[in-house]
């Protein structure tokens, strides 16, 4: 085994664990069973995929996955801090 | 001078962000210091405290400790999902802390946080007791001992 | 594969064993996210993955762009930094969040199994 096909299985594992990863992610969104559980599933989702992007840009060798990788880091940030907001605030109003 | 660039060190930050988002030219540098100062009079107007000067020695300590730790707790917690260790036992610590300052506080919680196995769950103002989840708990003690020599003790020589 | 062919021996084996060690660490992480079986517990499974499982891809980014493009690429500087800081906010607020609704809902966080 050279040097170039160790290289090639690790990148295509990463992709492959990254890729396992999200779905995982994503079932734990599908099964909860708690609101907390979802947001949770879902914070994880973002990271595996921002990762999955950055893997993926390695390998074809074109910078814009990585522009592409800040915005998903960037808005999922965002969208999971508003939702863990409203589940805290959501629930006192009722 | 002050008046113009409030916060230094927020300004600067922009600034070298910017640059590290861009290519570096002489537009980019003028464009991002036009931004990075106006962020810094906006940030004023938001929050007036400026935080006071803090100790830089204690505070490089604090990283390279954090950084050792977290690989530590990776592999261990990382280990525990993998055994599925039946007789592990998670559980809440109550955490007295001498903490008060709002940067140092936020500090810890980062470390806290960032590092697997421990998460921040709750800290009350008024009484400085802070709600700590353990994901492997042997000793209640053992961690209130842990918090208050390795962490809490570096803050407040850097924040005090 | 534009970069990675050109790496040289020593290069092409730490980037290899960054990104398995790192992908593999985000692995688990979701892998403890579905099994662990409360929630409280289940908080610490996705810190695997945004602390030495994202720092040590970024890490093989860094090199592998750094190589190729013969510049020292910090772009991945600032996600790391920007996972650093925003991941304990979110995991905060979201434990909080799971505190606050138990409460309200009249049961104890610590009886959960």
């Amino acid at each position: 085994m050279t040097l170039d096909t160790a290289l090639w299985f690790a990148v295509t594992y990463a992709q492959l664990a990254l890729a396992l990863a999200a779905c995982l992610a994503a079932v734990r969104i599908l099964i909860g069973p708690r609101a907390e559980d979802r947001v949770l599933g879902l914070d994880a989702l973002y990271v595996a995929v921002m990762l999955l992007f950055i893997v993926t840009g390695l390998r074809l060798g074109t910078p814009f996955l990585f522009e592409a990788a800040l915005v998903i880091a960037v808005a999922g940030f965002v969208s999971n801090v508003a939702l863990a907001k409203f589940l805290m605030r959501g629930e006192v109003i009722e | 001078m002050t008046r113009l660039l409030p916060h230094p060190l927020l300004s600067l930050g922009l600034l070298l962000l910017w640059l590290v988002l861009t290519r570096f030219s002489l537009g980019h540098l003028v464009l991002g210091s036009v931004i990075a100062l106006g962020a810094g009079l906006v940030f004023a107007r938001l929050e007036p405290a400026v935080p006071r000067r803090r100790r830089v020695w204690p505070l490089l300590r604090l990283a390279g400790i954090v950084a050792v730790d977290i690989v530590r707790s990776n592999l261990a917690v990382a280990w525990l999902i993998l055994s599925d260790g039946r007789n592990r036992r998670s559980g809440f610590v109550e955490i007295p802390l001498r903490l008060q300052d709002p940067g140092a506080l936020a500090l810890l919680a980062l470390i806290l946080t960032a590092t697997p196995g421990t998460a921040w769950l709750e800290h009350d103002r008024a009484t400085g007791v802070l709600l700590l989840h353990v994901f492997d708990l042997k000793d209640p003690e053992e961690w209130r001992v842990l918090i208050r020599d390795r962490y809490e003790a570096l803050l407040l020589e850097a924040f005090g | 594969m534009t970069g990675l062919e050109t790496l040289p021996p020593g290069l092409a084996v730490a980037v290899a064993g960054l990104l398995v060690l790192g992908s593999t660490l985000t692995l688990l992480g979701a892998v403890g996210l579905v099994r662990l079986r409360s929630f409280y517990d289940r908080i610490h499974a996705p810190t695997l993955g945004t602390s030495w499982g994202a720092a040590s891809i970024l890490l093989a980014s860094i090199l592998v762009w750094s190589w190729a493009e013969d510049r020292t690429v910090a772009h991945e500087l600032v996600i790391g930094v920007f996972l650093m800081v925003t991941t304990p906010v979110t995991l905060m607020l979201i434990g909080r969040a799971a505190l606050h609704r138990s409460r309200s809902a009249g049961e104890a966080p610590e009886d959960e199994t």
